[in-house]
């Protein structure tokens, strides 16, 4: 009788239960998605009926293993199939983090395979191998989202610098905050964005908070302030504000900073391949500036799809799958780090 | 007992954050009550930084919390995401205040129901100048660290 033979490649399940989002995803090989599972993005708590805190640990627990099942059935596979187990360990908020460890040193435990504990901006940028088959290191990751402004050169699959991070507020931040000062709703930067087409981006002189040359931080916070401030005198004077002109301006202000820095950061790391990552890297002005100061510098430059931007699991599992060829794993005392640091080992 | 301060730029409220650090013991709840851009965060860095925080303290407005491994701890807390007082239990938030380090929040007025009535608050409204903020601290204890905080 001929023997069986799988006929797949490693497989990956991770969890990321960081902040907002529960998700289960299943990747091959580092990376192919056989399936990516995000809670808000399927019709989970709607049976709960009634007001559903959308901000929970407790959230977590009730989404993880109806996610889980999901991301299963989803790839057509069972747990016997999976190889190891990666999860999202930090940085985030504790509550949360332990409810995605907990639910993945259970299976590794149970299954009898390795747990590989990941960093969430680390997993930010190895979405990029997912969308981007050729890509490899070395490369400068400008991760952007509503928590993290980062720029990492990333050296090889493990080796990380951070070369600088926001010393104040995000940018995904700035953009909600901004859209609160104009009325937009929550979450707020998708709305500044749209809203910022229709207006001028030179209206308005908004500072922009460049720090010191060769400092690789950031600052949104004075930027934040400045809106603000026109916003409040405009209206103490009883004169118009046109709220595009406001979003065009702001947006403008805050994202020429991102490019000049990530421009500075490419030519200080002598690298010619640059991604994007997080949240904001959905911003398509964000993405056109890049794509034009790449092309000026002969750069070559990709970012994820909308999806693997946000918060999600696959980028968890194609981070797990690099650490699991290097044989790093974690044992079952692995536990949510709040403020875990990138690079650091 | 309550006291105020003005500041007249970003650099004395992040020095006021400095001199309150100095006042502020284990267990302490700070509220802080502040429109966008009062410079809640920057108070809070100052604070953070005057108990030993080397790192950059940025706003936890996503994360909801950041901790700080001082010591007593810093357990600085945003709340302005939320939107019930359930999820304050849902975050953990009642294992943090009050207990061994020092609670800083920022967005306090949100709930500030079920906050422990022997919290000290801070109010920061906007002065006359685009940086001029106002600042009302008022608690039990507040009286005693006056001296400290004028300088």
């Amino acid at each position: 009788m001929e023997e069986q033979v799988k006929q797949r490649g490693k497989l990956i399940l991770a969890i990321e239960t960081s902040c907002d989002e529960t998700s289960v995803a299943l990747v091959e090989d580092g990376r192919k998605i056989r399936a990516n599972i995000i809670s808000s993005q399927v019709p989970l708590h709607r049976k709960y009926g009634g007001v559903v805190p959308e901000i929970a640990s407790r959230k977590h627990i009730e989404n993880v293993l109806p996610v889980l099942e999901e991301c299963l059935t989803e790839a057509g596979v069972t747990l016997d199939d999976i190889d190891g187990i990666g999860v999202t360990y930090g940085p985030g908020l504790v509550g949360a983090l332990l409810v995605g460890v907990s639910a993945a040193k259970a299976l590794a435990f149970s299954l009898g395979v390795p747990l590989i504990g990941v960093h969430h901006l680390e997993g930010h940028i190895f979405a990029n191998f997912l969308e981007n088959e050729q890509l490899e290191p070395p490369f400068v990751a400008l991760v952007v989202s509503g928590g993290h402004t980062a720029l990492v050169h990333v050296k090889d699959y493990s080796t990380f610098e951070l070369l600088g991070e926001t010393r104040d507020d995000a940018v995904g931040e700035a953009f909600d905050k901004v859209a609160r000062i104009l009325g937009l709703p929550y979450p707020g930067g998708p709305e500044v964005e749209r809203l910022a087409k229709e207006g001028d981006p030179d209206a308005i002189p908004f500072p922009k908070a460049l720090c010191e040359k060769g400092s690789f931080e950031f600052s949104f916070s004075g930027l934040k302030s400045a809106v603000l401030n026109y916003h409040n005198s405009k209206k103490m004077k009883n004169e118009e504000i046109n709220p595009a002109d406001v979003a065009a301006s702001f947006q403008s202000a805050a994202l020429d900073v991102l490019v000049a820095k990530t421009m500075q950061a490419m030519e200080v790391c002598g690298v010619k391949q640059l991604v994007l990552a997080g949240g904001v890297a959905a911003n398509t002005m964000l993405r056109e500036k890049l794509t034009e100061a790449a092309a000026q510098k002969g750069i070559a430059f990709s970012y994820p799809n909308k999806i693997l931007c946000t918060d999600n699991a696959a980028m968890i599992a194609c981070r797990a799958h690099y650490l699991y060829e290097e044989g790093r794993f974690a044992d079952l005392h692995l536990n949510g780090v709040p403020s875990l640091p990138l690079g650091k080992r | 007992m309550a006291i105020d301060f003005i500041t007249r730029k970003p650099e004395e409220t992040y020095e006021l954050g400095r001199r309150l650090g100095r006042c502020l013991r284990k267990g302490d709840v700070l509220c802080l009550e502040g429109n966008l851009g009062a410079g809640k965060t920057l108070l809070v860095s100052g604070i953070a930084h005057e108990l030993g925080v080397t790192d950059n303290v940025t706003s936890p407005t996503f994360n909801l919390m950041y901790t700080y491994p001082t010591e007593p701890p810093i357990y600085h807390f945003d709340l302005y995401r939320l939107d019930f007082p359930e999820e304050l239990e849902d975050i953990g938030f009642y294992e943090y205040i009050g207990q061994d380090g020092i609670a800083l929040i920022e967005w306090a007025d949100k709930f500030s129901d079920v906050l422990p009535d022997d919290a000290v608050w801070l109010t920061i409204t906007y002065g006359k100048e685009p940086d001029e903020r106002l600042f009302h601290l008022e608690g039990e204890r507040v009286s005693e660290w006056e001296k400290e905080l004028r300088g």
